[in-house]
């Protein structure tokens, strides 16, 4: 079981903060491959993917990043604080 | 070392006075604040979302290497969240070292690197409706100058 989260228009578009999923994925880009296939909004979010960044237990990563033992997976547009 | 996330306004002169009593041993202090622009007008209000403790976590990263880098006295950050109006401050960053250019470089590179790498995200609300902020090129191409990897 795993956390997916998600923030800003990723949040928006998909219409959950947060979701559990079962999954065999092995790396972020199969769980996004599962997670396009959930219904026409999550496969609007990504259909961008040069506006899609993740991070894996609160840490950025790539898409080709192994999943392993990762707790929390957060899906989110590039960052614009300052 | 402080890091403050929080929805309520904070005192730009008490903040600066504090930080400055708190690095005895420096020569030098540098502050910055960011402000909600009213772009001529038009914007109504801004709201800030982020990513609970991962964002903390990112600008203690960020703190950490910019303090280690520069051989800074401290560095504090403050950053807040929610829905803020035109003219309010969104954030500060102070950097205490012996010498000046230490402090200034400190800061600029915690101001390069927090706006993106940190988790936040901007919503300008207009009389037009609600538009997520767009990140820019030229922010990540900020980012080169330092060759940083964080």
């Amino acid at each position: 079981m795993i956390d997916v989260r998600y923030f800003a228009w990723l949040r928006e578009r998909i219409g959950e903060r947060s979701e559990q999923i079962e999954t065999n994925a092995t790396t972020v880009a199969d769980l996004i491959e599962e997670l396009r296939t959930r219904s026409e909004a999550h496969a609007l979010a990504f259909s961008d993917m040069a506006s899609v960044r993740v991070a894996l237990d609160q840490e950025l990563t790539d898409m080709d990043a192994p999943l392993g033992n990762t707790r929390e997976v957060a899906f989110f547009p590039p960052m614009t604080g300052g | 070392m402080s890091i403050r996330v929080q929805s309520q306004p904070f005192d730009m002169g008490f903040e600066v006075q504090a930080f400055t009593d708190s690095v005895p041993g420096a020569g030098a202090v540098v502050t910055f604040s960011g402000l909600v622009r009213d772009e001529g007008g038009s914007l109504g209000a801004m709201e800030i979302e982020h990513y609970p403790g991962m964002t903390e976590k990112a600008l203690q990263s960020i703190c950490d290497e910019a303090i280690e880098r520069w051989s800074l006295t401290d560095a504090l950050i403050i950053h807040r969240h929610g829905k803020l109006s035109p003219g309010e401050q969104i954030m500060m960053v102070a950097t205490a070292a012996r010498h000046r250019s230490d402090a200034f470089e400190g800061a600029e590179f915690l101001m390069d690197f927090l706006k993106s790498r940190a988790p936040f995200w901007k919503k300008e609300f207009t009389g037009d409706g609600a538009e997520w902020v767009d990140a820019k090129q030229s922010d990540e191409e900020a980012l080169e100058r330092w060759g940083s990897e964080t």
